[in-house]
């Protein structure tokens, strides 16, 4: 770890507290060498509008997607992507963005998929930042330098990564449907004001539980404190932290969000996010959905 | 045939405007088209519901539209609301409340939805994205073919 770690009171209840930092310590840490913030929203334009000072954009789509595959860049793309970011692989990474941080949690998923040391979240994301009336600004200064020579790493997908045969062969286990109740129902394919994305089916995967992700998340966009997330995710679904557990959502984003929390807020020991979601369940041959408010049964084979 | 040949006539300065520069400057061209969006009249500003939402965009947006005359000739007029935060979203509706509002019925009904991946946008901002520009206008067309009387 380049830099040290935030020690406000606030964030040592948490198992990995070294994986947030208030809005309080990064504007105190701002210009530190070591140091690059970067901005991840769902809005492509909205760090245009204004960003932390010295922040750079990492955009989901433009950035961290395979344009050919549906997967993420790969080694290559990363590099890549870290050198124009002024980002080494000593870096400490801050990310934040919109929507509670939705989109740059998914982020240091990504990040994660790769390695990267030293990547941590603002609690509390953009719109903490902006209540408390800290500076913003559209100018360049401050950002990072490119680099050059971030290492082309193999991603190492197993660990955090679950696809459609892991979720169908430890159907029963701990899983957990972060999306809304109407989509985990099937009343709908897509989240409520956001467009429809071309899933035939709706429903969720049988034995699925349904937590929305936002429930892990404060009004301030904050995360809820660590006994109100135990409250949800180890009394009320009764999942074990030593337990592998599958999280998934419609195209992995909203479930990273829950990946977060569950790995590094609660310290739950190995969490997979499925990225291929309801996207790809909700479509897959031969693969069996349960419809209603019920989890339903493992079927049949 | 390229894609520029096929642009109706409403688009053609605005896509050459964008391919005219590079990447970050054409996402600071969006941003401006986003800041440029009219507010809207008051009548409509005093009755959010009378507005039809665009559930394809990311962000929520409403439009409504109106014609003045009857038929393929009459005049179209196009109102937007989008919140300051969805940049994108506000910026998709300037583009076509500038290209569009104002024309005959007959012109926007002409449009083609694709005319939305020749702007020179998809890099900037992904196809995924357009999708919602694409969505504002099938609703624009619609609500304007049944208010034309056509």
């Amino acid at each position: 770890m380049t830099i040290p770690a935030d020690p406000s009171p606030a964030l040592q209840e948490y198992a990995h507290p070294e994986k947030l930092v208030t809005t309080q310590w990064l504007e105190d840490h701002l210009g530190t060498d070591g140091l690059v913030v970067v901005e991840s929203d769902e809005d492509v334009l909205l760090y245009e509008t204004g960003h932390i000072p010295g922040a750079v954009k990492i955009d989901w789509h433009l950035d961290l997607n395979d344009p050919v595959t549906r997967d993420y860049v790969d080694g290559e793309g990363f590099a890549r992507l870290m050198d124009a970011s002024g980002i080494t692989p000593e870096t400490t990474v801050v990310l934040y963005g919109d929507k509670s941080n939705w989109w740059a949690a998914y982020a240091l998923w990504v990040f994660a998929l790769f390695g990267h040391a030293d990547v941590r979240l603002l609690d509390g994301g953009r719109a903490a930042w902006q209540a408390e009336g800290r500076a913003m600004t559209t100018a360049d200064a401050g950002r990072p330098t490119p680099t050059s020579g971030y290492p082309v790493i193999a991603r190492e997908d197993a660990p955090l990564r679950a696809f459609r045969e892991d979720v169908l062969t430890t159907l029963g286990g701990p899983l957990i449907d972060v999306r809304s109740p109407q989509e985990y129902s099937g009343e709908r394919t897509h989240m409520p004001d956001y467009p429809q994305e071309g899933t035939i089916r709706g429903g969720h995967i049988p034995t699925a539980r349904s937590v929305p992700w936002a429930r892990a998340a404060a009004e301030d966009g904050r995360f809820r404190s660590r006994a109100e997330l135990e409250a949800i995710y180890r009394e009320e679904l009764g999942f074990e932290a030593a337990e592998p557990t599958i999280v998934y959502c419609r195209i992995g984003e909203r479930s990273a969000h829950t990946w977060f929390v569950l790995t590094h807020l609660l310290g739950f020991e190995n969490v997979r996010n499925y990225d291929g979601s309801w996207t790809e369940w909700g479509n897959g041959v031969r693969l069996p959905i349960a419809v209603g408010t019920e989890p339903g049964e493992v079927p049949a084979r | 045939m390229s894609e520029e040949t096929a642009l109706p006539p409403a688009f053609t300065e605005i896509a050459e405007d964008f391919h005219a520069l590079g990447g970050r400057d054409r996402l600071q061209l969006l941003l401006e088209f986003s800041q440029s969006l009219p507010e809207l009249p008051e009548r409509y500003a005093e009755h959010p519901e009378l507005l039809e939402p665009v559930p394809e965009c990311q962000s929520p947006i409403f439009l409504i539209t109106e014609v003045d005359g009857e038929g393929r000739g009459a005049t179209a007029r196009l109102f937007f609301s989008a919140p300051q935060e969805a940049p994108t979203t506000r910026g998709f509706a300037a583009i076509l409340a500038e290209a569009l509002d104002g024309r005959t019925v007959g012109e926007v009904l002409e449009t083609p939805e694709s005319v939305t991946g020749s702007l020179g946008l998809a890099e900037v901002v992904s196809p995924l994205r357009l999708n919602g520009m694409a969505g504002m206008l099938v609703r624009i067309k619609r609500q304007l073919a049944a208010k034309a009387g056509l």
